[in-house]
């Protein structure tokens, strides 16, 4: 087995919300409460869950785009919290994401090639405009990009297009882990494809390791080894790909996977589907206890009042569920 | 059953600095009463447009519908003036926008909003149209209806925002209600609420539903019958049965193939669209999809073909080579 490459410990987030008596805070947005996972080097790891549960807010804490109320973000063997922006500027090199918006995330008065190109420069890691131009001209092509995209500007590119632009950028930077943020929520369903194949042979050529945030369970079960489901600020449960899907042990996750609608009619009618009642409560508020107990299917006295803990039900396997 | 709406040879372009768009290019489209009819297409296949150019909501001066017929209960809606047009919206047809919190007026009240199509369209006092309010509110899963009619939109969640566009839509006994991606905004566990809500309401009451949605699987379970379109044009059609299990257009194969699904073993890979959506401002001469299909033959890039029935039931598709569509090898790359 590989390597650790990424370690997030306990992390904790809470925003301040204001609008209080003489201005404090009114409350306490709980968006992410106590994570913990690692990705190994190489490996996918998918975090999915529906909006508001904390997944993205996670995705920048790793970024230190956040900075985490508490907890440690530990990768390549340095905890990320503890740097100054000096050192923090180094390892962001190794660490590069990309975002769901494939037209908000790119300058539209630069073109595609100074995108790429500019992150190269800054950094010092090619030297020399020609030497820039030419390896801006791989980095396309390994995105299945042609070398004229380079004198182009966004607003020309189709989203897709626009999205592997988004890649390459990434790539520029030789990273050994890249936050992948919703990278295909905002594409058109025949291109999603394109882009998730790309991401794929990326990661085989290059050995990268991914954090592959999004809310559309098939497209995760797709591209991830592992999977983590988050709600409500937390892990619900965490296994490798196939038990998650095949064997899920979280009412919460079964519920998801009931809900994913399949292009199939006669399947669709003899399906049986779990619709959970009611909607996520406000991170602002969240329900004592199990904080899923509201909504949950099988819920008990219980689970009303303790907090289950994500505990090892089977090797790998990790559920927050006192049923379980 | 008889067409309630029945769409024919449908055109509406708009002006643009890159020149005259086709959004609508000659579609034909019915929805019978009662029934559930999907149009399904990625952005800018014109999907949307069609149902604006059917409540004649197309943006004017750049927006215009240039030829065809809207047949609704008989009557020609292009013929209409204004001031009867203005009675069919809401009374007769209703409409159910996607993004609930810029469809619904942030400075008026939920009350306000439900009560004012009840006393405009059906003539109700304030008392009677504020008691059929709590009514629709408690009708689309909304607790404590009575509570919530003095409150504002911000103040509601975004699967209660939708259920009270079901409300709105609803509020006047319309024969038809057209959807724009209805749950497109919504997670996938609001989602189920929503669609399985508005398929017991369609029931219940009789009304007839053309959803509009960019997502195959979404309507599998919900529509009668399935619209694909393609730049402008309706490229295939069947019932849902039909037409999953047995496309016949290249495209919609892809659409199909190219989500990795659930109830499938994974595959390796996926088995994506090739090429870009096209540029409407330059659609090739023949078929608008031939750039990007594998079943592509040369005369696919001279002729566009029309749609053309598939034996005898109501499939039609828009492609020369579809018989070789049937039962379609998996392409390479295949299951894992």
């Amino acid at each position: 087995m590989s390597e650790v490459l990424l370690e997030v410990r306990n992390l904790v987030k809470h925003f301040e919300v204001g609008g209080g008596m003489f201005g404090k805070p009114a409350g306490l947005v709980r968006a992410v409460d106590g994570v913990s996972f690692s990705i190994r080097r190489g490996e996918t790891l998918g975090l999915v869950g529906e909006s508001g549960c904390g997944k993205t807010t996670t995705g920048r804490c790793v970024l230190q785009l956040e900075r985490p109320t508490s907890g440690q973000i530990i990768f390549e063997g340095r905890d990320l919290t503890t740097l100054d922006p000096g050192e923090m500027r180094t390892v962001r090199r190794r660490l590069q994401v990309i975002f769901q918006d494939p037209y908000s995330s790119l300058n539209p008065r630069m073109t595609i090639g100074e995108i790429v190109g500019e992150p190269l420069a800054v950094h010092g890691i090619v030297r020399g405009a020609q030497a820039r131009r030419d390896r801006v001209q791989q980095l396309l092509r390994h995105v299945g990009l042609l070398p004229q995209h380079a004198g182009r500007y966004p607003h020309q590119l189709s989203g897709g297009q626009r999205q592997r632009v988004g890649v390459a950028r990434a790539l520029a930077m030789e990273p050994s882990l890249i936050i992948c943020d919703e990278p295909v929520s905002a594409l058109d369903v025949s291109i999603q494809a394109q882009i998730i194949n790309l991401l794929e042979d990326l990661q085989a050529e290059f050995g990268l390791t991914y954090l592959f945030i999004a809310h559309d369970l098939a497209v995760v079960r797709h591209i991830s080894d592992r999977v983590a489901v988050m709600y409500l600020g937390k892990i619900a449960e965490m296994a490798d790909r196939k038990t998650l899907y095949d064997e899920p042990l979280h009412p919460y996750t079964r519920a998801l996977l009931s809900a994913v609608p399949i292009p199939d009619p006669e399947l669709e009618m003899r399906r049986e589907r779990v619709v959970l009642g009611g909607e996520v409560p406000s991170p602002l508020n969240p329900p004592p206890g199990c904080v899923f107990h509201p909504r949950c299917p099988i819920a008990v006295d219980r689970c009303r009042t303790v907090v289950p803990d994500l505990r090892e039900l089977k090797p790998g396997h990790q559920a927050a569920c006192l049923l379980a | 059953m008889g067409s309630l709406l029945e769409v024919i040879d449908l055109h509406t372009e708009f002006a643009t600095r890159h020149g005259v768009v086709r959004a609508v290019d000659g579609v034909s489209w019915d929805v019978a009463e009662g029934e559930t009819v999907a149009l399904v297409g990625e952005s800018g296949c014109g999907k949307s447009v069609s149902a604006l150019s059917v409540m004649r909501l197309v943006s004017q001066p750049a927006g215009r519908i240039t030829s065809g017929r809207i047949v609704f209960k008989g009557r020609d809606l292009l013929t209409l003036s204004e001031e009867e047009m203005r009675r069919v919206r809401g009374r007769e047809i209703a409409m159910i926008f996607q993004e609930p919190m810029t469809s619904l007026n942030p400075v008026l009240t939920i009350g306000r909003q439900l009560t004012e199509g009840l006393e405009t369209h059906l003539g109700m006092d304030t008392a009677a149209a504020r008691k059929r309010a709590v009514e629709l509110l408690a009708m689309v899963g909304i607790p404590d209806p009575a509570r919530r009619l003095p409150q504002y939109p911000h103040q509601f969640s975004g699967g209660m925002r939708q259920r009270m566009m079901i409300a709105m839509a609803l509020a006047c006994e319309p024969a038809l209600v057209l959807a724009d991606e209805p749950t497109t905004a919504l997670d996938v566990t609001i989602q189920a609420q929503i669609l399985e809500l508005m398929r017991d309401l369609s029931r219940r009451l009789g009304v007839a539903m053309l959803i509009i949605t960019h997502n195959l699987g979404v309507v599998a379970r919900y529509a009668d019958r399935v619209n694909v379109m393609y730049a402008g044009r309706i490229i295939e059609r069947g019932t849902a049965r039909e037409l999953y299990g047995n496309p016949r257009h290249p495209y919609t194969l892809g659409l199909l193939r190219s989500v990795p699904r659930l109830d499938e073993p994974r595959r390796a890979r996926l088995n994506p669209i090739d090429g870009q959506p096209p540029d409407l401002t330059q659609l090739p001469r023949g078929c608008a999809f031939a750039p990007r299909c594998a079943f592509r033959v040369e005369r696919c890039l001279e002729e566009a073909p029309a749609l053309r029935a598939i034996e005898g039931s109501g499939h039609v598709t828009a492609c020369w080579e579809a018989d070789r569509l049937e039962r379609a090898p998996e392409p390479v790359g295949g299951r894992a």
